[in-house]
C-alpha cells in the first residue's frame, strides 16, 4: 500500500523527535496520534504537518507545547470507583502479610489517581508500610501530580466517586480546602515518589506488589503494548497485582499467561506462579 | 463489494437501529461500525443488550481487535471508536468532539483513511452535527456517502448537517435503510 503525503509526513516528524530529544512515538496506535497532531496544526501557525519538524527541532518551548499536547491526561480521582473498591475489597487484604508493599503507578499524568491509591492504603491500615511510586514522562504532568493541588469544582465529582469506591471516611479529611483549590494532605504525598520515566525506552527500577497502568495502553500499538506489559510483569513479585485501564484486556497480549484475572470485567489481574 | 460499513447515530438511535438491524443476515459479508451517542453513566451493555435480538451478532468493538464481516460492531460509551489501517480497532479518551465521546468524526475520519473507497459511510437519526465533517471525508476518501432521510428522522439536525456538509450520495428512508445495506454486498461497483 502506498503511504500517504501525510502518514510520509508525520513518520519524518517522529524521527526528527526521536533523534533530537529521545522521546519516541513511534509506536503510539497511530490513528489518534495522527488526529492528535492534526489537532495541533489547527492551533499553530502552520499548513502541514512537514512544516512542523524545523520548529520543533530548533525551538524547544515549541517542543514542549507540542509535548504536552501529545499526551494524555485526562484523569479524575477514584476514576472508575468500581475498579477501586474492587482494590480495596479483592486486592488490599492479599498485601496485608507484606511487611512493605511497593505499587507503581505508570503513567499517573497529574496524579489524581495516585492520592485516590493512597487514601486506599491510608484507610486499610496499609499506607505506614507502602510506597507508591509514581511516574510518567510528562515533566508539567509530573509536576501538577507533586504539588497536588486540584480544582475545587472537581471536588464534588471526587467526593461522589470516593464514595462509590467505598469510602470509610470524609473526603475531605484528605485535602485542605481553599477558595479555588483543595490542596492534598502532607501525611499521603510522604508516601509518594514523583519520578520521571518513560515507559518506551526505560526499565525496570524496583519489586513491586501492585501496578497499576490505566488508559496508558489505548495509546500504544500492538508491539509497544507487549513490551510495556512484559515491564509489568518483570517488575511485579510473584502473585503481584496488576490493574489496566477498563478496555485494556491482556487477552490478546503476550503476557496472557502470565497472568489471571482478578476481575476480567474490572481488567485486574494476579501475575500467576510460575512452575 | 464494499469492505466496511460506518454508522454515525445519536437521538432516537437506538430505534433506528432496531428498524434496520433485523435486515442483516447472520454472518452479513460486510462487517457494520457503529458509533452511537449514549450517556457515559449508563453501563455499556448496550451491546449485549442488542445482541441476540437479531439474526446478525452485535458486540462491542474491544481493543486491538480485528474487524470481520458477520458482525455489528458498537462504539463504548466514553471512549473514541477508531479503526487503524492494519484494520484493527483502536480506543482513545482524549477530548470530546462536537460534545462528543464517542464522536462520529473520529471514527469516520480513521476509517475513511483505512478502508479508502472499500468504506460506506451513513449518518442517521441525531440533535447535533457529528459526523459531517467525517462523511464529508468519506467522500474525499471514494467512499460511498449515505443519509438517512430527514422526514423519517427522528432528529433531523445530524442528517441534515450531514447532506449541507458532505457530497451525499444517496440519501434513503428508514424504512429501506436495511435493505439498502443488504444490497451493499451485492453490488459490484
Amino acid at each position: 500500500m502506498i503511504k500517504s503525503l501525510l502518514d510520509i509526513e508525520i513518520d519524518c516528524l517522529l524521527s526528527a523527535i526521536t533523534e533530537r530529544y529521545g522521546y519516541d512515538f513511534r509506536n503510539y496506535a497511530r490513528a489518534s496520534l495522527k488526529r492528535r497532531i492534526q489537532n495541533y496544526l489547527t492551533v499553530s501557525d502552520c499548513n502541514h504537518v512537514s512544516e512542523l519538524i524545523p520548529k520543533v527541532l530548533h525551538d524547544k518551548e515549541c517542543f514542549a507545547k507540542f509535548l504536552s499536547n501529545m499526551s494524555v491526561t485526562v484523569t479524575e480521582m477514584f476514576r472508575d470507583p468500581l475498579v477501586f473498591k474492587s482494590i480495596r475489597e479483592d486486592i488490599l487484604p492479599k498485601l496485608k502479610t507484606y511487611s512493605r508493599i511497593n505499587v507503581w503507578h505508570a503513567g499517573c499524568a497529574t496524579g489524581e489517581e495516585v492520592y485516590s491509591m493512597a487514601i486506599l492504603l491510608e484507610e486499610e491500615g496499609l499506607l505506614g508500610r507502602a510506597h507508591i511510586y509514581a511516574t510518567d514522562f510528562n515533566a508539567k504532568s509530573l509536576a501538577t501530580a507533586k504539588e497536588g493541588i486540584y480544582p475545587a469544582e472537581n471536588v464534588q465529582l471526587y467526593t461522589r466517586n470516593y464514595l462509590k469506591a467505598g469510602g470509610k471516611s470524609s473526603f475531605s479529611d484528605y485535602y485542605q480546602a481553599n477558595y479555588e483549590s483543595a490542596k492534598m494532605k502532607d501525611s499521603l504525598r510522604e508516601k509518594i515518589t514523583f519520578a520521571s520515566h518513560n515507559l518506551i525506552s526505560d526499565q525496570v527500577f524496583a519489586e513491586m506488589n501492585l501496578v497499576l497502568c490505566r488508559n496508558v495502553l489505548i495509546y500504544f500499538d500492538k508491539v509497544l503494548q507487549d513490551r510495556v506489559l512484559e515491564l509489568f510483569s518483570d517488575s511485579l513479585v510473584s502473585r503481584g497485582f496488576l490493574v489496566l485501564g477498563d478496555k485494556e484486556a491482556i487477552k490478546y497480549s503476550i503476557v496472557k499467561d502470565d497472568f489471571e484475572a482478578v476481575s476480567e470485567r474490572l481488567k485486574t489481574y494476579r501475575k500467576v506462579l510460575h512452575v | 463489494m464494499f469492505d466496511a460499513v460506518v454508522i454515525g447515530v445519536s437521538m432516537g438511535g437506538l430505534q433506528a437501529l432496531k428498524v434496520i438491524l433485523p435486515r442483516l443476515p447472520k454472518n452479513f459479508a460486510i462487517p457494520v461500525i457503529v458509533v452511537l451517542h449514549q450517556s457515559t453513566t449508563i453501563d455499556s451493555s448496550l451491546a449485549v443488550l442488542l445482541n441476540g435480538m437479531f439474526e446478525i451478532d452485535v458486540k462491542e468493538a474491544e481493543l486491538n481487535e480485528k474487524i470481520e464481516a458477520g458482525y455489528v460492531y458498537l462504539s463504548s460509551p466514553g471512549y473514541h471508536l477508531l479503526i487503524e489501517q492494519d484494520k484493527t480497532f483502536a480506543l482513545s479518551i482524549d477530548p470530546p468532539e462536537n460534545f462528543s465521546i464517542p464522536s462520529i468524526d473520529v471514527l469516520f475520519e480513521s476509517a475513511a483513511e483505512a478502508y479508502g473507497d472499500g468504506l460506506v459511510g451513513i449518518i442517521l437519526t441525531g440533535a447535533n452535527a457529528d459526523g459531517s465533517q467525517g462523511l464529508k471525508v468519506v467522500g474525499q476518501h471514494g467512499g460511498l456517502t449515505v443519509v438517512q432521510a430527514p422526514n423519517t428522522a427522528e432528529a433531523k439536525v445530524m442528517p441534515e448537517a450531514a447532506i449541507a456538509a458532505a457530497e451525499v450520495r444517496h440519501i434513503v428512508p428508514l424504512d429501506e435503510m436495511g435493505e439498502f445495506i443488504l444490497r451493499l454486498a451485492d453490488d459490484v461497483g
